[in-house]
């Protein structure tokens, strides 16, 4: 019992950072029906620059510093390369954010180089002990942070006046701007965001680790719990991401003992399989709205 | 009753000319020009930058598949890379040595196991087929995504039959009728495998094509508009998008069996993570570059993908500022696997038509010279 308090404290640690990635797909893909295949791209290259500048500058500075470098970084994509395609077929827009993350994940992984780099978090491996259950203190950072994050944006939506634009220009585009919302502005705001989040994710998930060539495949398994939890909801994008992350954990734990013949662990691909179980059962699963289909 | 009147060559008396394999005269000279300057290339190109060319023609069979079902079917389908690999792995498997470190069934003669590559590779898209029926656009590009995942997972760790991790396998020794093609003769290996490629890529563009304009290559684009439109007009959405799945499937099988033929070896790591990935936006790549819903854009687009890595390996002598070398930065591995993010976005903003999308407008700059339009 105990081992399987310790694997799901993990998942939730984990799922953490799924949740902040697969916000940041949902706030882009409810502002302008798209994937945004960057992602996993500018998560790394967050927790690169973080690593970068938290010798220098601390750790906390650091992460505030890598997390709206990132949101620039976003905001110059979509102004270069996104913004000249809106009103084209939502496919070809998710196609050019394959190039965007061919592109920014290159550069990054030039600067990576081939020693795995270190991003100077303080809380390493460390761990508490709390009546036989192990729980990580990196896991329980990436929670309560994606907690203090998660209620940041869910305020940024209810009270500020550009998040009641998000809103309304998430609903209908052409209402919204013929009430004068900027939808310019909203499609900015939408990619700084998932930007910053992005970056945020990417050093919980670079903490007690380090950042090599790969660290943007955890940023892949962001999509099956945003299909999980329906490409258009803030609330399932959280759920599926901890859902996810503590299944995904389980099969970590237990791999030994439900496949002993296989030597890979089959961690890694619990998010694939979940999403593609659930798939088969409903479609437009969980908390997406489902589509409306008109001729 | 079918006319054609003399010296107007656009004017149609009949739907079957207008829907005929190579509709004009100049279409049928031109193909043909080409079909005997690509049969020619081996006599003078040499033998390194043929072996390249070689495998442009083998991807461009991949890239029509994928043209079947993304270009002109509509299904955004990231797992291309998953079929490719389920071809190479039955080829490997049907041609292998029986008695050998991997799995094999001994069968020697190339049409059965590149068919069969291909057969088994269709039956696979047949079985995701029906997850592409109840999911549309972006939902089913992740979901074919995992397809990539989870199939190299499993090639990862069925050493019986792809060797491995890091170990792989070899490739299938094109054989036929007792001749080895591997075996440098009056030819050189290059040439001869590039003229098997030449072949099966003639056959495979024809068969495209004949599908695009046919019943089933006018349901496809029904499908691709408006898919709820297509299904009220009465075109059978499960079927058709099974049957997308299927040819695209298919050819990608086919690729497959033929992609590692000339380097006799491959690693199960190519089809899996971030590698497999790559291979699956490469194909993308591809249809993007060389033009949507074409077959000969497809072709197009899959030489140019396979020229990018010598392309990009000549750029240190004319910028000195990249380096040759793997441990110095900006080298030209990375130039090359940004090249692939570049060629996207700038054919995506600029010339959405790709390199068909140029072609067509020199072409019609010349048809209607010196009026511009």
């Amino acid at each position: 019992m105990t081992e399987m308090l310790s694997a799901v404290s993990a998942g939730l640690g984990q799922g953490s950072i799924y949740a902040l990635l697969a916000l940041g797909f949902v706030i882009i893909y409810k502002a302008m029906g798209v994937i945004s295949f960057a992602q996993p791209a500018l998560m790394m290259a967050g927790a690169l620059l973080v690593s970068y500048w938290s010798p220098e500058l601390g750790f906390w500075p650091a992460v505030i510093l890598g997390g709206l470098a990132i949101a620039a970084v976003a905001l110059v994509v979509e102004r270069l390369a996104i913004r000249p395609m809106v009103g084209k077929a939502v496919f070809v827009i998710a196609i050019i954010t394959i190039g965007v993350d061919i592109i920014v994940r290159q550069i990054t992984g030039a600067f990576v180089g081939t020693d795995p780099r270190s991003i100077g978090d303080p809380w390493g491996l460390e761990r508490w002990n709390v009546g036989g259950v192990v729980i990580q203190q990196r896991h329980a950072a990436a929670f309560v942070a994606a907690a203090v994050i998660v209620a940041l944006v869910a305020a940024f939506f209810r009270y500020t006046s550009i998040g009641l634009a998000m809103r309304a220009a998430a609903l209908d585009q052409e209402a919204a701007m013929a009430q004068g919302v900027s939808v310019g502005v909203v499609f900015a705001v939408s990619w700084a965001m998932a930007g910053f989040l992005a970056a945020i994710a990417g050093v919980f998930a670079a903490a007690g680790n380090s950042i090599d060539q790969n660290l943007w495949v955890v940023g892949l398994a962001a999509l099956p719990v945003i299909i999980l939890g329906g490409l258009d909801s803030l609330l399932g994008a959280v759920v599926g991401g901890l859902v996810i992350g503590v299944v995904e954990e389980l099969a970590r734990n237990y791999h030994s003992d439900l496949f002993p013949g296989i030597a890979t662990n089959t961690g890694a691909l619990a998010p694939y399989v979940v999403m593609l179980l659930v798939l088969l059962v409903r479609p437009y699963v969980l908390f997406g709205t489902k589509e409306v289909e008109r001729v | 009753m079918s006319t054609r009147v003399k010296g107007r060559p656009e004017f149609y008396t009949a739907y079957a000319q207008d829907m005929a394999f190579l509709n004009t005269r100049p279409k049928q000279w031109g193909v043909l020009a080409l079909i005997v300057v690509a049969a020619l290339m081996p006599m003078m190109v040499a033998d390194d930058l043929l072996k390249i060319l070689g495998t442009g023609l083998v991807l461009a069979i991949g890239a029509i598949g994928l043209n079947l079902l993304t270009g002109f079917a509509g299904q955004v389908s990231l797992g291309h890379a998953f079929f490719v690999a389920v071809g190479a792995y039955t080829a490997a498997w049907l041609a292998g040595d029986p008695d050998g470190r991997t799995m094999g069934m001994g069968i020697t003669f190339m049409p059965v196991w590149i068919l069969g590559a291909g057969v088994v590779a269709a039956v696979a898209g047949a079985i995701v087929a029906p997850l592409a029926v109840r999911l549309r656009g972006l939902y089913l590009a992740v979901v074919t995504l995992a397809l990539v995942i989870i199939g190299g997972f499993v090639f990862k760790e069925w050493k019986g039959l792809t060797g491995g991790a890091e170990q792989g396998r070899d490739a299938p020794v094109p054989q036929i009728f007792g001749a080895d093609l591997t075996v440098d003769g009056a030819y050189t290996q290059e040439q001869k495998l590039y003229w098997l490629f030449l072949v099966v890529l003639i056959i495979a563009a024809i068969f495209a094509r004949n599908i695009a304009r046919s019943k089933i290559g006018r349901a496809f684009s029904a499908v691709r508009d408006r898919d709820v439109a297509a299904g009220v007009m009465g075109v059978e959405l499960t079927k058709y998008k099974l049957i997308a799945f299927v040819l695209s499937s298919f050819y990608a099988g086919v690729c497959g069996s033929l992609l590692y033929v000339a380097n006799g070896y491959f690693r199960p790591e190519s089809f899996g993570g971030g590698e497999g990935l790559l291979l699956s936006v490469k194909f993308i790549a591809m249809i993007l570059i060389g033009g949507v819903a074409t077959v000969s854009g497809s072709i197009m687009g899959a030489v140019l993908i396979a020229l990018l890595p010598r392309i990009s390996s000549e750029l240190p002598s004319f910028l000195p500022f990249i380096s040759s070398s793997a441990l110095d930065h900006p080298n030209v591995f990375e130039v090359e696997a940004s090249m692939y993010g570049v060629l996207i976005i700038a054919f995506l903003l600029f010339e959405p038509r790709g390199l068909f999308g140029i072609w067509h407008r020199v072409r019609t700059y010349w048809k209607s010279f010196p009026f511009s339009y």
